[in-house]
């Protein structure tokens, strides 16, 4: 079994040694627990222990189960329409900061953009609490200024907050990639459109636009892929509308001590993002291929 | 006839820095004009503004007879070849060229027959479905000088489109260029700090200094006559020597080693003066008389004091006396001709008629 390795020029020898300390806490961290995963979602739960027995019984009851269906949809729809937003909201900050800030200020401005991450991911899902709630900053400053008289009961505990909160917790996940995205654009090809007669708006879609997408790709996966398994915004500010798959995985897993169909729905989830960031990417391969 | 493009006391502020002063110009249809002049003096931003990518801070630019104040680029009888070619990555060979045809009133199949003839016109016949960055950076070019002409803009304006070629791509562009320009006889202005291909290429030429246009001239008379020592020095290699004007109406001069020589009228600037002076001489109007050759009028004694051989030619840097500094003299290699040594004494034989006086 020696000639595989001693194919390799010392070059990829080189490089193997380079990777090896990381490749090694990958597979420790990453492959070892994502098999134990894959494993257990064959067993079954038999009281305090485990009946190792291989069987499907755990993937026939996820799919036929409603309720895990509901979730499963509502967490995709949920990732997709987080996703949605804070891409379209990312565009134009990545936009404004590319275009018109001056590029001894760039870094600057994306530095503000992380303030929000100096403090921890659980405090600004609270704060979104505070905001949104019923006696919320938005409720009572709306009321306030007299915009509304009762205080609106959809912004918090359902889909609508869960949405909110995420998009806002990913927008510099977005803004980054679009904004690496915009800056490769060489600005001599915006003139030559409009050179050749286009105007500013036509040149944004013409031109602008496609040569941002491997960019837009990236924060839509980048979004769309941790949101959908995302459990402690749900928990916090869904309600028990807003709930989604992840939370149903803890359940599983801790509340009602099935570790095995918590592995399954865990197996789905994967499958279920990997199918659809595969589709997402396939169709943006034009793009992606467009640029260098 | 008016001109097609006419540019009247045009100025260009950047802040303070003073980019465009006063830039008069006229430039006929059909002309194939440069501008030249070195790195910095303005040449992109006069033809940026041209292209309607600069708006001028004062002075009036008219484009076959219209106003251009307040027209956008998009709206310019005007095309541009980028520095860098600007070629759209996403987009094919065929889709470049085509880019600017989306709302020309031709059906698809027009369209099809149009990007194919531009491209065949620049010698890209069958790159059509080439993906833009699977082309070297001649073909770039071809495609950028394409996608440009293929709108039969009035002017087609040219950013150093050579300058990022190799020396015999360039050079077989050059005549290529020319060849397009009489074939489609749209007015080219092209921008470039090559004073040779500035020469070879244009009808006339504006060389600028500092924002200013220093002199607008056909290539011979500017080769023959620069108006300054420093367009003079800046096209071709130049010789100047000390002079003193002691008839400032017949134009006699003493010359420092050459000695007292009498000029024409075309040979000097307006308005001399008796007094300190400057005269410049190109290295092939001076020759070193080698056997049996013909003198050309007037003889100076030098002496060898470098030289450099380049095969076809060879340049030597001669000490004349009372000249202060070595003049460089340039000689075809031909049969009968010897390559001299250093220290040689050689008879240089020159021409009253290839002297250019400047003013002090
Ligand atoms: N947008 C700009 N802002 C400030 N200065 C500029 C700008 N564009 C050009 N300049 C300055 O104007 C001068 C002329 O530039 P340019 O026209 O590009 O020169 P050239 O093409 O002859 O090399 C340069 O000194 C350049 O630094
Ligand atoms: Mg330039």
């Amino acid at each position: 079994m020696g000639a595989p390795l001693a194919i390799l020029n010392t070059e990829n020898k080189k490089g193997l040694a380079l990777i090896s300390a990381p490749l090694g806490y990958v597979i420790a961290m990453l492959a070892v627990p994502l098999a134990a995963i894959l494993l257990i979602s064959f067993w079954t739960q038999d009281f305090q222990t485990f009946d190792t027995t291989p069987t499907l019984n755990n993937y026939r009851e996820a799919v036929t189960d409603p309720l895990y269906r509901e979730l499963l949809f509502r967490s995709i729809r949920i990732a997709g329409l987080v996703t949605l937003v804070t891409v379209l909201l990312a565009f134009p900050i990545a936009y404004f900061i590319s275009f018109h800030v001056a590029p001894s200020r760039k870094s600057l401005w994306l530095f503000l953009i992380t303030i929000p991450f100096w403090t921890s991911y659980l405090i600004r899902v609270f704060l979104w609490k505070v905001i949104l709630g019923f006696n919320g900053v938005l409720n009572s400053g709306l009321q306030t200024v007299g915009i509304i008289d009762e205080p609106l009961t959809f912004i918090l505990y359902n889909a609508n907050a869960v949405v909110i909160t995420l998009a806002h917790a990913f927008a510099p996940f977005a803004i980054l990639p679009i904004f690496v995205a915009l800056e490769k654009i060489d600005r001599s090809l915006l003139e030559a459109s409009q050179d050749l007669g286009e105007s500013k708006l036509s040149t944004f879609f013409r031109v602008t636009l496609p040569l941002a997408m491997p960019g837009v790709v990236a924060a839509v996966l980048i979004v769309f892929i941790p949101t959908i398994g995302d459990y402690v915004t749900p928990r916090l500010v869904g309600g028990p509308d807003g709930l989604m798959i992840a939370n149903m995985i803890q359940v599983q897993f801790l509340r009602l001590n099935n570790a095995p169909m918590g592995a399954t729905l865990a197996v789905i989830a994967m499958l279920s993002v990997s199918l659809i960031a595969l589709l997402f990417v396939a169709l943006n391969r034009r793009y992606l291929r467009g640029s260098r | 006839m008016t001109a097609l493009i006419d540019l009247k006391n045009v100025n260009k502020y950047y802040g303070d820095y003073h980019a465009l002063r006063g830039i008069n110009l006229e430039i006929a249809q059909g002309e194939f004009f440069s501008l030249l002049g070195p790195s910095g003096c303005g040449k992109t931003t006069l033809l940026r503004t041209i292209a309607g990518f600069e708006a001028p801070s004062d002075g009036t630019l008219h484009i076959a007879g219209a106003d251009m104040n307040g027209v956008p680029a998009n709206a310019r009888p005007t095309n541009m070849v980028f520095q860098s070619y600007a070629i759209f990555p996403h987009l094919s060979v065929a889709e470049n060229v085509g880019f600017g045809l989306r709302k020309a009133q031709m059906s698809k199949q027009e369209k099809m027959k149009s990007v194919e003839e531009a491209l065949d016109m620049v010698g890209l016949k069958g790159f059509r479905g080439r993906a833009a960055h699977a082309l070297s950076g001649g073909q770039r070019q071809r495609v950028a000088l394409a996608r440009a002409l293929i709108l039969k803009p009035k002017v087609l304006l040219l950013d150093e489109p050579l300058s990022a070629l190799d020396k015999k791509l360039r050079e077989q562009m050059q005549s290529e260029l020319r060849r397009l320009q009489r074939q489609v006889g749209i007015t080219f202005i092209l921008v470039t700090h090559d004073q040779e291909e500035a020469l070879i290429m244009s009808d006339r030429v504006a060389v600028m200094f500092e924002g200013e246009i220093a002199q607008l001239a056909d290539p011979q008379t500017l080769y023959k006559r620069p108006v300054t020592r420093k367009v003079g020095d800046f096209i071709g290699v130049m010789n100047f020597l000390p002079a003193t004007v002691k008839d400032a109406a017949a134009i006699d001069l003493d010359v420092a080693g050459l000695g007292a020589v009498t000029i024409a009228e075309d040979q000097a600037p307006s308005g001399i003066t008796p007094g300190a002076a400057e005269v410049g001489i190109r290295p092939e109007m001076m020759s070193i008389l080698f056997e049996g050759e013909p003198d050309r009028g007037q003889i100076t004694q030098a002496t060898i004091k470098d030289r450099a051989y380049y095969g076809d030619m060879t340049y030597y840097d001669v000490d004349i006396e009372d000249a202060p500094k070595p003049i460089t003299i340039s000689m075809k290699n031909m049969i009968g001709r010897p390559v001299l040594e250093v220290g040689d004494t050689a008879r240089v034989s020159w021409d009253a008629r290839s002297l250019v006086l400047f003013s002090a």
